[in-house]
């Protein structure tokens, strides 16, 4: 009888540590499926870019230094390794975006430019996704995160040496306590 | 995090509630028709109604179920987007944003060549679905108000609240056909059957039945439509804030809807439920009580509004 409590103890711990082992699986997929998003729309805002030069590069002559700094920070952007050197060029280069689009205000001839505002309205489309998919990113990683820390799953997450992800960081939230949950309280 | 895997489960079990609901008021029918036509309620042959009514459910909610949402946009004379036109294009980049943001595929995106800003979704499944908005809503929204609709209809998406809604929509339509249908021909004379001459007279109880049948089914399907859609809305704007973070957006999104009095020309009472804020402009809208809280579809837009605005507060102080 006592061998049979026994084993069934011991059946629902092998039961509980699997359950708890798949979530945080899981889990970890999602967070990197997550960061593949992000890639993409870098990589789509990367692709835009040499578009946005070329159009605006005949009419803005005197603004050489501000189209440079865009192409040296899409440079930048492009060779980034790691998740925080990337965090890092990507703001970069937003912030030389702003300053372009600040100037072609300008330009009203460039202002009215249909292909100009095309290109105006997939880069703001693209900033937005890469913005969103930062969201969900690291909604993710918080829970991932958060997961590893809290009793009794971070016993099963320090066993099977899972690793906590960085925070892919905002350029004003670069400073600030990383966003952990923002969503609505009920 | 509100949890949508509860609301996704709590959809597909009201579906399927509702479906055997239609069963057991279709099969109720038949089987008061036949009896009459039996004279009686034993069976004492085979029983047409009963059976045609039976096929009648089946057919239906597989119709419901798989084209459901066909039906929906072919009612609104919903058309897809034509990526030439930069507003159209617009409302793709901000569809494919709001994917990003909550984590579902990217739906099919629909435009009624309307003037009334509004916009709905429809679907059986967030791989499945469809979204849809006006040409009003596009003219008269900025890039972030649209993103918040936009959002809202996402969270009706990922909620499987489509699913739910999108049946209603083909269950309620056609049990109010039935019961137009019954209403006239009870009017021409009654429900001629090949045994009306052998029955005696009817049986005073299965007259009272098909009277209720045809009085109550529609506003049975009415409640059911209105009660399931009230609730949705406020998730779905809690849903939109979520993916948003921007709940000021939609708040100001809604005071522009409301500004406009003109109604949805192609929605009707059938399709009304499926919209961000009521099509047809109903004054029911408007009120609160037991009353209004059956049987309007939206719940008052003022009352939406606020309760974004105070979550708006919440961001910021949140925030720090």
């Amino acid at each position: 009888m006592a061998g049979l409590i026994i084993l069934v103890a011991l059946a629902v711990l092998v039961l509980w540590v699997i359950l708890i082992y798949n979530a945080l699986v899981t889990l970890r997929n999602q967070v990197e499926n997550g960061w593949r998003q992000i890639d993409i729309q870098l990589k789509r805002r990367h692709d835009l870019i040499p578009n946005l030069v070329n159009t605006v590069k005949g009419a803005m002559e005197f603004e050489r230094e501000t189209l440079e700094k865009v192409v040296e920070a899409r440079a930048k952007a492009v060779g980034a390794a790691n998740i925080q050197e990337k965090g890092a060029a990507e703001n970069m280069l937003t912030q030389a975006l702003g300053r372009l689009f600040a100037l072609v205000e300008n330009y009203p001839t460039l202002k009215s430019n249909e292909n100009i505002l095309q290109l105006q309205e997939e880069l703001t489309s693209t900033e937005n996704r890469i913005g969103f998919a930062r969201q969900f990113y690291n909604d993710l990683v918080a829970q991932f995160n958060i997961k590893q820390d809290v009793f009794p799953s971070n016993i099963i997450a320090s066993v099977f040496s899972f690793e906590k992800t960085d925070y892919f960081q905002a350029e004003e939230a670069a400073r600030e306590v990383p966003r952990v949950d923002l969503s609505i309280k009920k | 995090m509100h949890d949508i895997y509860s609301q996704q489960k709590q959809n597909r079990r009201i579906t399927v509630a509702l479906m055997v609901c239609f069963f057991i008021l279709l099969g109720t029918l038949g089987y008061a028709i036949d009896a009459y036509s039996f004279g009686t309620f034993e069976l004492t042959g085979v029983p047409v109604a009963t059976l045609v009514a039976l096929s009648i459910a089946g057919i239906n909610s597989l119709v419901s179920y798989f084209y459901g949402s066909s039906i929906v946009l072919k009612s609104l004379h919903a058309q897809p987007i034509v990526f030439e036109n930069p507003s159209h294009k617009q409302l793709y980049n901000v569809v494919s944003e709001m994917c990003i943001a909550s984590g579902i595929p990217k739906p099919k995106i629909y435009v009624i060549s309307d003037p009334a800003p509004n916009a709905f979704a429809t679907g059986r499944n967030p791989e499945n679905a469809s979204i849809g908005v006006t040409q009003g809503l596009l003219d008269t929204m900025n890039r972030e108000e649209l993103q918040a609709v936009v959002a809202h209809e996402m969270g009706h998406i990922k909620n499987y609240d489509i699913l739910t809604m999108t049946v209603v929509t083909v269950l309620v339509g056609t049990i109010v056909l039935l019961s137009d249908w019954a209403t006239r021909s009870w009017r021409y004379g009654g429900i001629r059957t090949k045994r009306d001459s052998k029955s005696k007279g009817m049986h005073p109880v299965i007259l009272i039945l098909i009277i209720l049948l045809i009085l109550i089914a529609p506003i049975l399907s009415r409640i059911i439509a209105m009660s399931v859609s009230r609730q949705r809305e406020y998730q779905a704007d809690t849903s939109s804030a979520e993916f948003t973070r921007n709940p000021t957006a939609l708040a100001s999104a809604l005071e522009k809807i409301a500004q406009s009095t003109s109604p949805v020309k192609t929605a009707h009472k059938a399709t009304a439920h499926l919209f961000i804020s009521d099509p047809l402009h109903r004054k029911l809208d408007d009120k609160e009580g037991m009353f209004a809280d059956i049987f309007s579809t939206h719940p008052p837009i003022q009352k939406r509004i606020e309760r974004l605005k105070r979550m708006a507060y919440g961001y910021t102080t949140a925030r720090g």
